[in-house]
């Protein structure tokens, strides 16, 4: 005799595990199907472009009456089931009892309701069904306003369907962006902005608090009062497994039913559960992928064999025509995952990739999902990605043989693509720069500011150089600071930016440092950068300065040090020519020099009498001049207006006025400025890093001078009409300088690489000169001291070690 | 071996460097990392650079004048033809002991 088989809900999962079992052994069961919904199964996923009106009920049919009666099922469909009675192995039906061998409880979900006033008013509806679909056509039909609650897939999906049928759309979401399950900020604004486009209002973080009108609906009222008209009113806040029938009839259920990986009950092993009504390992399921691996199961259990259900990976997209969304995986930032981000803005394509440990385990594509299902794959496979890394965003068709080349699918991008993502350029930008001469890094930089923010993008700027160029360009070998790392100084600074690293030993951490704390080479340029760009975080490491930034002295060949008082604008008095006169009396200075920066040397000091020295000098008011230091080391004045009959301006002050707002400045290397009182030049401004020359008309301000192992002249970078001009730019420019350049560049050398137009840019804006200031003053909050007086107040930190010639003596 | 405690490793800068005065000459003591010390000579062959005012990067020092780098496990210079002398040193319980022999210092007892 046949066993018989009842099944409850006749949905897509149960509808695949009929097609399954009778298949496989069309005699092996005699089945009832009992069916809410007076209908069979049909394709429950496409209600979306039922509801819009692109196909009808009769395209998304699965099983119609004639597949039923070829197979004998007995359907009993658009009667609701009241009951199991396990002992007796029976199903009760409003229309009468049937018995079973085996019970296939297939319920699915129902609709969560959320719990506010008036969610019973007629004109609420949920989305789940033909029905539901059915009666959201016919409200559309007379036009007029709908609220969907809920930008998850479904509400969006009514949203679309209900705005494509003519009604005014808005949609309530109580996340930050719309579809947070499934997709990232990034992705999330681009799908909201074009909803918005079709018309469909979108308002996030909207919590609802009531459901309005008398006899029917009328509006909704958020928790902040807002009042929305509303004709129609969509639930789509998410759905819950159906399970009353299970939870009477005495089986486990948790938030679904309980079952085993074979799909039976863990209650009775004759009552199997499949699709969206059961709960496997603390899992639910939602999407149609893994509610057809349950039917399988399902049917091979039927059949006496034994399969195992896994959970895998499931992936979504969304069908709203011209919104084209995909999401796989796991997507959320954590500590290990990388992220490949490509951005093509102005066809809305957004596509990130998210990595941990060589292999793909999440994907994010909007505008552009093509190769959605080949990232699935590689996620679900676990495929290591390593080779293919530089293309894998470009997809399988990029991954052809052995040789994948980065260089064709960078040309294979179209003009609008975005290159770099941090200044919005795309690639037609970079190309027509290149074709107007910008034919390496450095000028392509400076002239259309692609990869000059977070740098991540360079490799694929020097690909367009080289695929525009051919053979005319010469891939740069890339300089690496030292043998530590493989990256070069601007990548190094950048890094340290766009990741917020602050502090020595997280730079060698995130960067891939090769020793365990770096060299004399790369400490001293890593303890710069960190102290330029996080002047508050970041506290100066002295083991990682030279000797003489350590000492605030020079040390000289024998050992000893030199010792250089600063000398303001290179003015001074007989008191303090005093004091340095006794100075050098009471420690035996073999050597006192006058500098070419305007002030006296004194050489020949020995280690051990520094802080006394300095503490001396102190006490006549004189402090650091920092002749050792990569900063602000002197600005030379010649005598101005007070006494020069030629001079234009008082030069001497507006020295002293930009050395004691420069001083103890850090710098990439030294700093040396200049104040002419007119073209006569006698301070020698034009030679230094920093010159100004005053005019009657106002100042005239230069740099890149030099006067080293190369002699330079500087270049003019503005004039300005009055002194507190020259200073806010004199500042911006420094600040400029210790933000962008390589340690141990001077300014010409750091102008060659950025280019001078770029500087004055940058300090021609008033609002960017103004922010250089700021961050420069409050750097100097923390490094506008003299360190000779630190040190010398200071007691000594480290109590001195054993000395083993004393004891020998004793 | 005779070791003499010469000073707590905490009086000694992470990375950084501080002189001993023995019988044998001044005696650079450099802490490499938390509770690993090397002692060596302070001078460097080159042009006698104090090696104690260096940069510390990893097991070894470059000298301050003209950046020679110098293993401080074997006292060699790397990439140069020169040789620093190193003596016995450990760390116990926080303390910096010298070999006495080793640094010409007679026992105490």
């Amino acid at each position: 005799m046949k066993q018989k088989l009842v099944v409850i809900g006749a949905g897509m999962a149960s509808g695949r595990v009929l097609e399954h079992l009778t298949d496989a052994e069309p005699d092996a069961y005699d089945i009832t199907i009992f069916n809410a919904e007076a209908r069979g199964n049909y394709n429950r996923i496409m209600l979306s472009p039922v509801l819009s009106g692109d196909k009808t009920y009769e395209d998304i049919v699965t099983h119609d009456d004639t597949w039923y009666a070829d197979r004998n099922i007995t359907c009993r469909f658009g009667e609701h089931v009241v009951g199991i009675d396990r002992d007796a192995k029976t199903v009760t039906g409003e229309n009468g009892t049937v018995a079973y061998d085996k019970l296939l409880i297939a319920t699915g979900s129902a609709p969560f309701i959320i719990p506010v006033e008036g969610k019973d008013l007629p004109g609420v509806i949920t989305y789940r069904d033909l029905d539901d679909t059915n009666a959201m056509i016919k409200a559309a039909d007379k036009g007029g306003k709908a609220v969907v609650i809920g930008g998850g897939l479904l509400g969006l999906e009514a949203a679309a369907g209900l705005a494509e049928r003519g009604m005014e759309v808005t949609v309530l979401h109580l996340m930050g962006h719309l579809m947070e399950r499934q997709l990232d900020e990034a992705a999330g604004y681009l799908l909201r902005r074009d909803l918005e486009k079709r018309g469909i209002k979108i308002i996030t973080q909207a919590s609802t608090a009531a459901i309005l009108g008398e006899d029917r609906v009328e509006g909704v009222m958020l928790e902040d009062n807002t009042g929305l008209e509303a004709d129609l009113v969509v639930m789509a806040v998410g759905i819950r497994p159906e399970t009353r029938l299970a939870t009477d009839a005495g089986l486990e259920v948790a938030r679904g039913i309980e079952v085993n990986a074979q799909m039976q009950s863990k209650t009775d092993p004759d009552v199997y559960g499949v699709g969206e009504c059961v709960e496997f390992d603390g899992h639910l399921f939602g999407l149609v992928a893994p509610l057809y691996d349950q039917a399988k199961i399902v049917a091979q259990g039927l059949l006496g064999e034994t399969g195992a259900f896994v959970v895998k990976d499931v992936a979504t997209k969304l069908k709203v025509t011209g919104c084209d969304l995909f999401s796989a995986g796991d997507f959320a930032d954590a500590e290990g995952r990388e992220d490949i981000v490509f951005r093509d803005p102005s066809r809305g394509i957004y596509k990130r990739l998210v990595i941990e440990d060589d292999r793909l385990i999440g994907a994010v594509m909007y505008g552009d999902t093509a190769d959605g299902n080949w990232f699935f794959g590689l996620i679900k496979d676990g495929t290591e990605i390593d080779e293919m890394r530089e293309t894998l965003i470009f997809g399988p068709a990029y991954q052809g043989g052995d040789t994948a080349d980065p260089l064709s699918a960078v040309a294979a991008l179209p003009p609008e693509a975005e290159i770099c993502g941090c200044n919005g350029i795309c690639k037609s930008t970079i190309t027509d720069a290149i074709a107007e001469g910008a034919t390496d890094l450095g000028r392509l930089r400076a002239k259309t500011k692609a990869s000059a923010s977070c740098g991540t993008c360079t490799g694929l700027v020097e690909q367009l150089l080289q695929v525009t160029l051919g053979d005319d360009f010469q891939m740069p070998a890339p300089q690496p600071v030292c043998g530590c790392t493989d990256l070069t100084h601007e990548d190094v600074r950048r890094l340290i930016k766009s990741q917020a690293l602050k502090s020595q030993p997280a730079v060698w951490q995130e960067l891939g440092w090769t020793t365990p704390n770096g060299c004399h080479v790369c400490r001293p340029a890593i303890n710069f950068y960190l102290l330029a760009d996080w002047p508050i975080e970041y506290k100066d490491d002295p083991q990682s300065r030279f000797v003489n930034e350590r000492k605030h002295a020079n040390i000289q060949k024998d050992g000893t040090f030199s010792v250089v008082p600063r000398m303001w604008g290179g003015i001074t008095n007989a008191d303090e020519l005093r004091a340095i006169a006794d100075a050098a009396d009471k420690y035996d200075v073999p050597t006192v020099k006058v500098t070419g920066g305007q002030r006296i040397d004194l050489l020949g000091v020995k280690g051990e009498d520094l802080p006394h020295i300095w503490s001396d000098l102190n006490k006549a008011g004189l402090v650091s001049g920092h002749a050792y230091s990569k900063g602000l080391r002197t600005v030379k004045t010649c005598v101005g207006t007070d006494h020069c009959r030629f001079g234009t301006q008082d030069s001497t002050g507006l020295g002293i006025r930009l050395e004691k707002l420069l001083w103890g400045s850090w710098t990439p290397h030294k700093l040396k400025l200049g104040v002419s009182g007119c073209p006569r030049n006698c301070a020698e401004a034009t030679c230094k890093d920093i010159g100004i020359v005053c005019v009657d008309s106002g100042f005239q301000i230069g740099i890149g001078g030099a006067a080293g192992m190369d002699v330079k002249e500087v270049q003019p970078l503005i004039q300005v009409p009055t002194e507190e001009e020259t200073i806010a730019v004199v500042i911006a420019v420094t600040q400029l300088y210790r933000e962008h350049a390589k340690y141990l560049d001077r300014i010409y050398k750091w102008m060659a690489k950025v280019g001078l137009e770029w500087i004055q840019e940058q300090i021609g804006d008033l609002d960017t000169r103004r922010a250089l200031v700021d961050r420069f003053e409050l750097s100097q909050s923390i490094y506008r001291k003299d360190p000779w007086a630190e040190q010398a107040k200071e007691p000594p930190k480290f109590a001195p070690l054993a000395d083993l010639t004393l004891e020998a003596a004793e | 071996m005779n070791w003499i405690d010469v000073g707590s490793i905490e009086d000694v800068p992470l990375r950084g460097a501080r002189l001993v005065k023995t019988p044998v000459g001044c005696i650079a003591l450099f802490r490499t990392d938390e509770t690993e010390v090397f002692a060596a000579s302070n001078s460097c062959p080159h042009k006698g650079g104090p090696l104690s005012e260096g940069i510390i990067h990893g097991q070894k020092v470059t000298c301050p004048l003209h950046n020679w780098v110098f293993d401080l496990n074997t006292g060699a210079a790397l990439g140069e033809d020169g040789q620093i002398e190193t003596f016995p040193v450990r760390v116990e319980a926080g303390r910096i002991l010298l070999d006495g022999h080793a640094v010409g210092k007679r026992s105490a007892a």
